[in-house]
């Protein structure tokens, strides 16, 4: 076994090119946990990535109004401004995760990386159709983040490639995350969604989880509630929200474990998916 | 590195490694190779934060960083807080406050608590709860941690307005 | 508190003082040595092959592969064992290795010891051990209905036990009745199981460090499994990570001891978290119905009930802990008349010993719940039920014994009710942008909820617990005090495990002797038997031994200080630091009078013999009670079924306070617990085979989950108790969780929402599905 601790993104994706079976490392609390445990055990090339300092870093443009943030970019860091501000639904993720330890060194590349359905960060990408650069020694291409989802803990990152960055739009309109588990802190989601609307655009996104064996986005519901918002008043009528609690209790698509119950996330979700709707829009009369 | 040997520098000494299998844990590293005995570890997991140390003044669970990856960082563990015989604030406000029972978390708090208090130094009640929410104690109910934490916010206040004074 | 203590004459460090524990420097700066922290030159690393069916028959066992292994060195199984190849608390009904039959998922087949603990690991994997499953009995009616073949010689039934008191059959007005479950918890502690194990020369004895809670129950156990004499075995406790009950029973010691001594050299095993669930006995799950009768008034007439607690595969203590459930059947209340049913049984489940409350915490959970729906249908407050029903000294219990000790269950209920009630609204003071703290909302910061989701419930919980063993039990505590030149040493067995024993244990020796310096000896076999650190027994029975040591050593001084001035010995006090003549003008430091003795005096204390239940149940089988009242605030979400506690008001019955510190300390402690089995902790088994056994998805409480404890200690001191204290380690975590349980039922009602909620934990989809 060898461990790498490269500093340049470079170095790290040549250092992946010659052992393409080589185990990524990022922030290690998902890793780590599995080598502890001896679920998993590294035979060969490990590469720490937490030193490259190109995937440690973040930057904002304003005329492409988009938010690119390096995979090695930690919780902590996602929490502060003027991420906090640009991006609020990654904040609102980010404190939900573990304790300041584990955001301390968890990255946003490593739970993609990971791709569990409770990553709490994927809700959140997926809702705001991040893009993510992927990297290899053969160049590097972009992919949705719903396309890097493909199943539970796996992605359609090819042997050899690595997440270098995720790019986020930054929208105008209210966002938010939230996240059911039955501690007040420390927990896995059971069941968590998150809400982006833009306003621009007159649209919105939903997406689910801890109820799907990946990331669950609901189209219908989505065009459901966007159709029914006066957007100019940024509200909505309080059967329409009924409504889209149905389609998105639906469109999950749960399993009961020692966690919690198929019956219970659906419901949660639904709950979720209603309260974060009435945050981001007023309640309003019923339709007629 | 692939020759099974490195060098961790921990509470400002360098520590050759060796004969370690490359996928331990810093916190397996630090108790079964180095000797340091004060980190403990409750879960594998990062889910107690017994195991808390700085590594490069950031506070991790050193059971979830792998050993081998931490070289040339500055690792603190508790050894590295105070001499000892010489307890930090910290410290002494823990066994003043009574936040001390059987003590298997307490190395990793007093970490925790000395981070946090680095960060923000006069957190409210619900503010240190947030901080601390990643270590666990089964023995104590939290409360007099809470009072050792906000006795040495508020002395370190009497003593920063002294200097100012 | 009741009594208020005179500071200006309270020596530092005495009773009622709340010094610095001894530990407390080392524990804070990573010093202190936990059993996990032992190691020695050339030991070798042992681990345990578990069974991975929760009941089969064992065809065979090859061991050869593993022998092939570079770096093992020992194998061993039942065959192995050259003593008694069972152990046990009560019965010894357990295999140190399954050589026939396994009964639990994890029960020891076979250990290794190798060079390091990788290849340990390398080894069990190689041992090939062919399983015939069978069918697991795992209901524990199944087991009472005789439904299923014997999985154990001793039978599927570990002990039934009926009571029948006054005239059964008597009924009242008001009638309740209620089916609840106790699901089965985890004690948790921290340092997990370790020991390190150091052969004699010539391999005849052995010692071993380690962590327990009772060091000569362990020692007599260990030698009989060893087939030598109890001297060969010998007990040093090692640094405990607590306990909370889990390490009453053995765990690795027999294993440690059986590879040192085969090998000839120091071998330590040490348990992972995952084997630590499996390793250790649990707080038994239990299914329990009550029916209470009582007049129109609310007052008392009947109770019934039917307990059946699920004791897994092993008996451990389950006889005991069915006795402590149904004895504590009433609660703290006077009731004349009571039928209680109960059995203990054996299933292929997770065997289940002693937590923290024994028995009396499933009692309470369904005498609590019954209380409140009794105070519903009389149409009281449910304070008002319960100090109309409260239990006060002289009153028997439904097993005849009547209850002599301070009883002082009013002024706890009364004492609670008039602790403040939290001042914030839901959600804390808003934050400067005027939202609320999300922190401060159920949901935390998964920012589940806003204020206005959230509804706000009271609830209440009154307990008695038993302190001490019972049933004609003779736990005995011993201690020898040492006094030389003003300094006295004191040795004992008992075992600190985070309490604090070792901090009292000095006040005691301060007071009575009147020195400021008290070394303690080390904690080990060396000295008589401590009982166990459990039962909230070790202030009253080792602070009593204690006692009686300095006590003794004290009349020696003052023979010889009468000796040398020519006075009655009985004419002497300690007053401060000095000795003094109460009839005369001598005065003289205590150091000065001891330079130069050599007082030595080793002293049992015994607490007064109990009985044995006859077989309705009647017989003063407890030593002694103490009581406490809990009310909690807690803030519900009822429609996702989240649940944040706020506060934690608590008046307990400690007789006398030794240090205070540490009994705050003892109570925060104990209610942690006490919420967590309420809405979090529970180890769940499916088909037998543990799915939670890890701190990801077995949960404690963190920091945001437990709220401010409000207490006030009731400090009526004991005249039954050495030094008027009465344990206080149990009480607080047994009727926490009722308290929290009826909270979220009436923050539900606030809601408009009836929810039994009659199991515990409370779980989101019991209160929103």
């Amino acid at each position: 076994m060898t461990v790498a601790v490269p500093t340049t993104l470079d170095e790290a994706v040549r250092l992946f090119a010659a052992e393409p079976s080589a185990m990524l490392l990022a922030g290690g609390t998902d890793a780590m946990v599995e080598i502890n445990d001896g679920h998993r055990r590294p035979g060969g090339l490990v590469i720490a990535l937490n030193r490259v300092s190109d995937l440690r870093t973040w930057r904002h443009d304003a005329e492409r109004r988009t938010l690119t943030i390096g995979a090695g970019v930690t919780y902590s860091e996602l929490m502060q401004e003027p991420i906090a501000t640009l991006a609020p639904a990654l904040a609102d993720a980010s404190r939900t995760v573990g304790s300041p330890q584990i955001r301390n060194a968890g990255t946003l590349g490593g739970n993609l990386g990971t791709c569990s359905p409770a990553g709490d960060g994927l809700p959140v990408l997926s809702a705001l159709g991040a893009q993510v650069r992927i990297v290899s020694a053969a160049g590097e291409r972009a992919a949705s983040v719903d396309d890097v989802m493909v199943g539970v803990k796996r992605t359609s990152l090819k042997p050899g490639e690595m997440i270098a960055e995720i790019v986020l739009p930054v929208l105008d309109g209210w966002q938010g995350y939230a996240k059911v588990g039955v501690r007040n802190a420390m927990v896995i989601a059971i069941a968590s969604a998150c809400l982006v609307v833009d306003t621009d655009a007159r649209q919105l996104s939903i997406a689910l989880g801890s109820v799907g064996p990946t990331i669950v986005r609901c189209p219908e519901a989505e065009r459901q509630l966007a159709a029914a918002v006066d957007w100019a008043a940024l509200s909505v009528p309080s059967d329409a929200l009924d409504e889209f609690v149905g389609l998105v209790s639906s469109a999950s698509r749960p399993i009961t474990d020692h966690r919690s119950t198929a019956d219970y996330r659906r419901h949660a979700v639904g709950v979720l998916a209603k309260r974060l709707a009435r945050r981001a829009f007023t309640a309003g009369e019923r339709r007629s | 590195m692939n020759n099974e040997l490195f060098t961790l520098r921990v509470n400002g000494i360098d520590y050759e490694v060796s004969d370690s299998w490359l996928g331990e844990s810093l916190l397996d590293v630090l108790r079964d190779r180095i000797g340091l005995m004060g980190s403990k570890g409750a879960c594998t997991q990062g889910e107690c934060g017994s195991c808390s140390v700085m590594v490069d003044d950031v506070l991790v669970c050193s059971c979830l960083v792998m050993g081998a990856s931490a070289i040339d960082q500055n690792i603190i563990t508790i050894e590295g807080v105070a001499p000892v015989g010489t307890p930090s604030d910290v410290q002494q406000a823990f066994v003043d406050a009574g936040a001390v029972q059987c003590g298997f978390c307490t190395p990793g708090l007093v970490m925790a608590v000395h981070d946090l208090l680095k960060r923000r130094g006069r957190p409210t009640e619900t503010e240190i709860r947030e901080e601390l929410a990643g270590n666990v104690c089964r023995c104590t109910g939290y409360g007099r941690i809470v009072d050792a934490v906000e006795r040495v916010s508020v002395q370190r206040r009497g003593n920063s307005q002294e200097e100012s004074s | 508190m009741s009594v208020v203590e005179d500071t200006q004459t309270l020596r530092a460090g005495t009773i009622g003082d709340s010094p610095a524990r001894p530990d407390g420097i080392s524990k804070v700066q990573g010093g202190y040595a936990f059993s996990s922290d032992l190691s020695a030159d050339g030991c070798l690393f042992g681990a345990t092959l578990r069974s991975p069916y929760p009941y089969a028959r064992i065809v065979s066992i090859d061991q050869s592969a593993a022998w092939k292994i570079s770096g093992v060195e020992a194998v061993i199984t039942a065959d192995d064992v050259p003593g008694q190849l069972t152990y046990g608390l009560i019965s010894q009904d357990q295999p140190v290795f399954a050589s026939d039959v396994v009964r639990y998922v994890g029960e020891p087949v076979a250990a290794v010891a190798a060079l390091d603990p990788e290849t340990a690991r390398r080894a069990l994997d190689a041992i090939v051990v062919e399983y015939d499953e069978r069918s697991p009995l795992l209901d524990p009616e199944t087991a009472i209905a005789e439904g299923h073949e014997l999985i154990h010689p001793d039978g599927n039934l570990i002990r039934h036990q009926r009571i029948v008191h006054g005239n059964p059959d008597a009924s009242g007005a008001v009638v309740v009745e209620g089916t609840y479950e106790i699901g089965m918890q985890d004690q948790a502690f921290l340092g997990l199981e370790a020991a390190i194990a150091y052969p004699d020369p010539g391999a005849d004895g052995v010692e071993l460090h380690l962590a327990t809670q009772w060091l000569h129950e362990d020692q007599g156990q260990i030698a009989a499994c060893l087939g030598v004499s109890d001297d060969k075995v010998r007990l040093v406790l090692g640094g405990v990570g607590g306990a909370f009950g889990a390490r009453e029973d053995i765990s690795l010691q027999v294993h440690t001891c059986l590879l040192a001594l085969r090998l000839g050299r120091p071998v330590r095993m040490a348990y992972s978290r995952a084997e630590s669930f499996l390793g250790h006995v649990h707080r038994h799950p239990a299914t329990i119905w009550m029916r209470h009768h009582a007049d129109a008034a609310g007052t008392l007439v009947n109770v019934e009930a039917r307990f059946v607690f699920d004791g897994g595969a092993y008996a451990s203590t389950s006889s005991a802990v069915l006795v402590n459930g149904i004895t504590m059947a009433q609660g703290p209340y006077a009731c004349p008349n009571g039928q209680v049913d109960g059995y203990a049984v054996r299933t292929n489940h997770l065997p289940c010993g002693a937590m923290r409350g024994f028995g009396a915490v499933q009692a309470c959970f369904a005498y609590e719940s019954q209380m409140d729906k009794l105070a519903d249908a009389c149409g009281l407050e449910p304070q008002e039920i319960r100090v109309r029903n409260a239990m006060r000294t002289g009153d028997t219990l439904l097993t005849g014994q009547p209850v002599m000790n301070v009883a002082p269950v009013e002024e706890c209920i009364r004492e609670t009710a008039a602790l403040p009630l939290p001042d914030e609204p839901v959600g804390g003071a808003p934050l400067g942008d005027g939202s609320p703290n999300v922190m401060k909302l159920p949901g935390g910061a998964g920012r589940t909820a806003d204020t206005r989701d959230i509804v706000r419930g009271i609830g209440w919980g009154v307990s008695i617990k038993n302190l001490m063993y019972s049933e004609t039990f003779d736990d005995y505590s011993t201690a020898r005090c040492r006094l030389t030149d003003g300094v006295v040493t004191l040795k004992f067995a008992t075992a600190e495990v985070g309490q604090g024993f070792i901090t009292i244990a000095g006040q005691i020796a301060r007071t009575v002797l009147g020195v400021d310096e008290v070394v303690l000896d080390q904690i080990d076999t060396g000295v008589g038997s401590a009982g166990s650190t459990s039962a909230s027994r070790q202030t009253w029975m080792s602070g009593g031994a204690v006692d009686a040591a300095c006590r003794a050593a004290r009349e020696r001084l003052f023979e010889a200080v009468g000796r040398s001035y020519g006075i009655e010995p009985v004419r002497f006090m300690i007053d401060g630091t000095d000795v003094i003549d109460t009839a005369g003008d001598l005065r003289i430091p205590v150091s000065e009078a001891s330079a130069g003795l050599e007082i030595e005096e080793t002293v049992e204390y015994h607490h007064p013999e109990t009985e044995d239940l006859d077989e309705l149940g009647q017989g003063n089988c407890h030593t002694a009670f103490a009581f406490v009242a809990h009310r909690a605030v807690v803030d519900v979400d009822p429609e996702l079924g989240l649940v944040k506690v706020i506060q934690i008001a608590t008046a307990q019955d400690v007789g006398n306070a030794l240090n205070p510190l540490s009994v705050v300390g003892q109570i925060e402690g104990g209610i942690a617990q006490g919420l967590g089995l309420a809405v979090m902790e529970e180890i769940i088994q499916i088909d037998g085979v543990i799915r939670n056994g890890n701190f990801t998805d077995y949960l404690l409480p963190t920091f945001l989950d437990m709220p401010p404890v409000l207490t006030t200690l009731i400090e009526q001191p004991d005249p039954h108790a050495p030094l008027g204290a009465k344990g206080v380690g149990e009480p607080p975590c047994i009727s926490s969780t009722p308290a929290v349980v009826a909270a979220i039922r009436d923050a539900l009602r606030q809601a408009g929402i009836e929810k039994p909620l009659n199991r515990v934990p409370v779980r989101p989809a019991d209160i929103c599905l």
